[in-house]
């Protein structure tokens, strides 16, 4: 199954006298990892609430397909795009079954569950590998379990596109493999991701494409390889960085000083 | 314990306390006067049929209305103490009681909870304009908070203010609360408003679930948050409009029930709703019964013995969350 297009035509978007985003074209690919790049303040999680239907650009919009992401009812919204965003609570004591399923809201018929319904949330629990927890409440679990619930939860929708605000952040090394081999599993049935990432060389590691922001513009995008070099690197967070790659092919960027000049 | 079990107990639980608040009371009756149903010779079952019946079940009514009210709140501002009372629609419905009492309007039937019910609407209202259509929590605890204070204020205005002592004696014993003397036109008057709130209440159900995981990601997974604001706020505001104008203030219902109900089904909020309703009506029907047997020489006023329920609650809630903290 491949999803249709998800495209940012002309997105601006200004919160009080701040432009946070200024006039952002994309198209981002289906079936593809793409990482949203940029320092502080670039304005990533606002494009990224733009492309989930969360926020209104001022001008430009978000689109689906062929239609404005807006003009979608919120239900059919809501089964295309999966949001997980950065700040993850959950309010009450609820176990972790019954908070993957919380995944379903968007497809329900009336009360209850289908037999889709259980077999999407089955399916999410054994792909983050959260099964074993699932009469827990998911409050006593740890950062890093809770965090592959919540991933959990955004997959038991079987959204066409998945975006994710950093979702690496509170989760140790092993985890954040983990959850970068479930990404590329994701995208590779056609799902496409769209992820916030601070850490250059987890982007490096998972993206296929990058969309690098400095203060609300548009830096570089395309292809990884070919957007994150030293030179792009260096004008749009205003450090240089080695590049290299590990005996066993890894590629890995590690930031080496930063340039006083380009401090804005 | 499943929350089908909890129901199915509470429903057992209510029919008992039922039974019980039909025989207690200044006279006990024993049994025989339900045997003689519609024979009407009987003069003991006047006292059942026209008091003791209509009082039952508006107990019943209004504390189902606000647990129900109580769990939906706290759901919908995610958390354990929010209660219909901080919402300022208990106080706006007090003030328009206290009016009509204040300008002597309330001798006519229907006048003091039509100007309660205004009360509760107009509040509504305000509270609707004021939290506007983000569905932000904090502007809408912060304009529930304002509207409380604003009618809070107004009603001791009007006891300072009020013409006669005779008025500022009938004001304070109205806002204390009781179901003393209810006919069968109050059970009427606050068995439609409550349905018609519950079943609004009832339709936020699964987006109160939701909501559990913060507003974001409720409107990414499709939840109108302003849609729902709209049916939390008119549903609670029919359920505590209907309950203090037929009954004055009835504090901490809203609070405990759905507290103690959490314990048992768990904290996903669609579960709590239906127990805290069961929950409320057999709390409400208890504490009425317990006031009209009470051998004291005036009734005590159920709304004072909901609060003297009420302050030791906080106080085992207080020691039961310092134990939780590190």
């Amino acid at each position: 199954m491949i999803a249709p297009r998800l495209t940012a035509e002309a997105i601006s978007l200004q919160i009080g006298d701040a432009l946070i985003l200024d006039a952002i074209s994309h198209a981002f690919s289906p079936g593809k990892i793409t990482a949203l790049l940029g320092p502080n303040g670039a304005g990533k999680s606002s494009l990224l609430a733009c492309l989930a239907g969360l926020r209104n650009a001022d001008t430009g919009q978000a689109m689906l397909g062929d239609a404005p992401l807006l003009a979608l009812d919120r239900r059919a919204r809501a089964r295309a795009i999966g949001f997980l965003p950065q700040v993850a609570d959950v309010h009450w004591d609820i176990d972790v079954e019954t908070l993957v399923g919380l995944g379903r809201f968007a497809h329900a018929q009336g009360w209850g569950m289908s037999a889709g319904d259980r077999h999407a949330i089955a399916d999410a629990m054994l792909r983050t590998d959260v099964t074993r927890f699932a009469g827990r409440v998911v409050n006593t679990l740890s950062g890093g379990e809770r965090a592959r619930v919540l991933l959990a939860r955004v997959l038991a929708g079987q959204p066409q596109w998945l975006l994710a605000d950093e979702p690496l952040a509170s989760l140790d090394p092993a985890h954040q493999l983990d959850v970068l081999a479930l990404l590329r599993e994701t995208a590779d049935a056609g799902t496409g991701v769209i992820l916030v990432v601070h850490d250059l060389g987890q982007a490096l590691r998972i993206a296929d494409e990058v969309v690098l922001l400095r203060a609300g513009h548009r830096v570089a995008a395309g292809a990884c390889a070919e957007v994150l070099t030293v030179a792009t690197i260096a004008r749009a967070y205003g450090v240089t960085v080695e590049m290299g790659t590990t005996p066993d092919g890894t590629r890995f960027i590690v930031p080496a000083t930063r340039l006083a000049a380009l401090v804005a | 314990m499943s929350a089908t079990r909890l129901n199915l107990l509470l429903i057992v639980g209510l029919a008992g306390a039922m039974a019980l608040s039909l025989i207690a009371g200044k006279v006990w009756l024993p049994i025989d006067p339900f045997v003689g149903f519609g024979q009407g010779d009987d003069p003991r079952w006047l006292i059942i049929a026209e008091l003791r019946a209509p009082r039952t079940l508006l107990a019943m009514i209004l504390g189902a209305g606000l647990g129900l009210s109580g769990a939906a709140m706290q759901g919908f501002l995610r958390n354990p103490l929010a209660d219909p009372g901080l919402f300022g629609v208990s106080s706006g419905a007090s003030l328009g009681a206290v009016l009509s009492l204040y300008f002597g309007f309330a001798g006519f039937p229907l006048v003091l909870p039509a100007f309660a019910l205004l009360g509760a609407v107009m509040t509504m209202l305000a509270l609707a304009l004021l939290a506007g259509r983000s569905g932000s929590l904090i502007l809408f605890a912060l304009a529930g908070i304002i509207l409380s204070s604003v009618t809070g204020s107004m009603t001791a205005l009007a006891i300072s203010l009020a013409p006669t002592p005779f008025a500022v004696s009938e004001i304070i014993t109205w806002l204390m609360g009781a179901l003393t003397d209810r006919s069968w036109n109050d059970v009427w008057l606050a068995l439609p408003l409550t349905l018609l709130g519950a079943g609004l209440i009832a339709l936020t159900a699964r987006a109160l679930d939701v909501l559990t995981l913060g507003e974001p990601a409720a409107r990414s997974m499709g939840v109108d948050l302003a849609r729902m604001q709209w049916l939390v706020i008119v549903g609670v505001g029919l359920c505590v409009g209907a309950a203090v104008a037929s009954a004055g203030v009835i504090g901490f219902v809203g609070l405990m029930v759905p507290h103690m109900v959490r314990r048992v089904v768990g904290g996903r909020p669609s579960a709590t709703l239906l127990p805290s309703a069961l929950g409320g009506a057999l709390l409400l029907l208890l504490a009425d019964t317990l006031v009209r047997a009470l051998p004291t020489v005036s009734e005590l006023r159920l709304g004072i013995a909901m609060s003297m329920l009420g302050g030791p609650f906080f106080l085992w809630l207080l020691f039961s969350l310092r134990r939780q903290l590190p």
